[in-house]
């Protein structure tokens, strides 16, 4: 029998989004940021810091990013989106 | 005070992390210094026991300038004191000889007093810098005529080019300058330090370094098919960057091209025994570090990609070594996937060569005689024409052409 599926809360997720964001890039001002803005013209991100994104949001929600997906982790609301759809795929497994 | 760039006459030390009677180990960080571009952590290259701390906090003092009294580890029946002098050789490079300080610690005979080491002119009987008494070495300028504009009366280069320019001091002699006492820079101070260091390195490069310019347009599609693979196969901490695998294959590129890989100082190239590859880092907020990563011919690419991983957090978080700022034998440049199709780079004094690579895209290739596309990415060397010619440039860009075919074996 299937188990109901919660989906995960945005607030909760937005709030991981930004606390990862912090440790990917600590000197840069997170506060602010445009949800919607690309990170990499926001906060200046490289390569190396999409990369530390995807790690720190698996290790943070279990959910791994392939790299045919970082396009869809450059801006925040992207990750809560993301993870909002991967989390739940994954409780209804 | 250790030399940590081309372009630094002078450092702020920040914070000592030991003190008198502590016992050090070679490699241990001991002070903190700011060079204007970034605190940068200092490394002691002797053992021993920490006999006085020669500069407080906060002061600003030229290079050169011993920073401590370390009494080395004596060996039986002798008497080891000597002193501590971080990276004290008039050049930022070390990776071809012994490291600077060793050239600096006295004898374990008689006590000596804190010496710089001096390898261009023979010593003045005042301080200057030693960018000042090496460009006073080449203007033919007498030190002695010179009047310091430095914390204490210190020899700075641009005295030596004020007097050069018209024989006079820079300012009529008075009382020397106070010595600074401050805290590291921070903000808007920070970033203008940067820009005035990265300005003075690039300025310098540019009226010395007679460049020459090759490029090589690469197809990275085996490289980049087998990095996908590597990827896809092991978990999210372990993928590779693309920078990484190019790193590397420039890295062993510079074995088959070891007149690109040093360092010319005093009229003459000094190849180096290791390949110490600087990669420019960009820190946000503006302005540009390039750090060492040692021996990277050597590393394999796991741990080539977990050492820049390592090095970009400390460079941004200003928490880079000396020996990381000191070392680096060549540069390589990489602006990213945003960056642009190709790069024309500037050397980094005292070094020979700079490899800039643009962005990987996808072009039309030519492929047994038929019109496909690959990836390509367009590698540009930098190279100074006092050191090598261009059939030396084109053996460096030829072997990393090859090297990046083969990515199996990187």
């Amino acid at each position: 029998m299937n188990q109901p599926t919660t989906a995960p809360d945005p607030a909760e997720l937005r709030a991981t989004v930004l606390r990862v964001l912090g440790e990917v890039a600590p000197e840069a001002d997170t506060a602010g940021i445009d949800p919607a803005a690309d990170l990499r013209d926001e906060l200046e991100l490289d390569s190396m810091d999409i990369l530390n994104l995807a790690v720190g949001l698996f290790q943070a929600t279990g959910v791994e990013v392939p790299e045919r997906d970082y396009g869809s982790i450059v801006s925040v609301d992207g990750c809560v989106q993301y993870l909002s759809e991967h989390m739940a795929a994954g409780r209804q497994q | 005070m250790p030399s940590l760039g081309a372009d630094m006459d002078f450092g702020t030390l920040i914070a000592w992390h030991v003190g008198v009677g502590d016992q050090v180990h070679r490699g241990d960080i001991v002070a903190d210094v700011d060079t204007d571009k970034s605190v940068i952590e200092v490394e002691t290259f002797v053992t021993g026991t920490v006999e006085e701390l020669l500069v407080p906090e906060g002061r600003r003092v030229p290079v050169g300038t011993p920073l401590a009294l370390i009494r080395e580890d004596a060996a039986p029946g002798g008497n080891g004191r000597g002193p501590a002098v971080p990276a004290a050789a008039t050049s930022p490079t070390a990776a071809a000889g012994p490291r600077p300080a060793e050239a600096g610690a006295a004898q374990p005979t008689a006590p000596a007093p804190p010496a710089t080491v001096s390898q261009t002119a023979p010593a003045p009987h005042h301080f200057a810098s030693p960018l000042a008494r090496r460009l006073a070495h080449e203007l033919g300028v007498d030190l002695a005529a010179v009047t310091g504009t430095g914390p204490g009366g210190a020899v700075r280069r641009e005295d030596v080019e004020a007097y050069a320019v018209s024989g006079a001091p820079a300012r009529p002699p008075g009382v020397a300058p106070p010595e600074v006492s401050r805290g590291p820079l921070a903000g808007t101070d920070r970033q203008a330090a940067v820009r005035r260091a990265v300005a003075a390195a690039m300025a310098r490069s540019n009226r010395e370094i007679p460049h020459y310019y090759l490029t090589r347009d690469i197809d990275v599609s085996r490289a980049m098919a087998w990095l996908e693979a590597h990827n896809a196969a092991v978990g999210v901490t372990d993928r590779l960057l693309p920078v990484v695998v190019l790193l590397k294959a420039t890295a062993l590129a510079l074995r088959e091209a070891p007149d690109l890989n040093g360092t010319w100082e005093q009229d003459a190239f000094r190849a180096a025994s290791h390949v110490h590859l600087g990669v420019a880092i960009a820190l946000r907020g503006g302005g540009l570090v390039a750090p060492a990563l040692h021996d990277a011919d050597r590393l394999s690419l796991p741990e080539l990609m977990t050492r820049l991983r390592d090095l970009t957090a400390r460079a941004r978080a200003g928490r880079l070594r000396s020996s990381e700022v000191a070392d680096p034998t060549v540069t390589v440049t990489s602006l990213g996937d945003q960056g642009p199709d190709s790069v024309l780079p500037v050397i980094y004094p005292p070094q020979v060569a700079i490899v800039g690579l643009g962005r990987i895209r996808e072009r039309p290739w030519a492929v047994d005689g038929l019109l496909g596309v690959r990836p390509v990415v367009t590698a540009t060397l930098g190279a100074d024409h006092r050191a090598s010619d261009g059939h030396r440039g084109a053996v460096l860009l030829a072997a990393l052409d090859r090297r990046l075919q083969d990515p199996e074996n990187l």
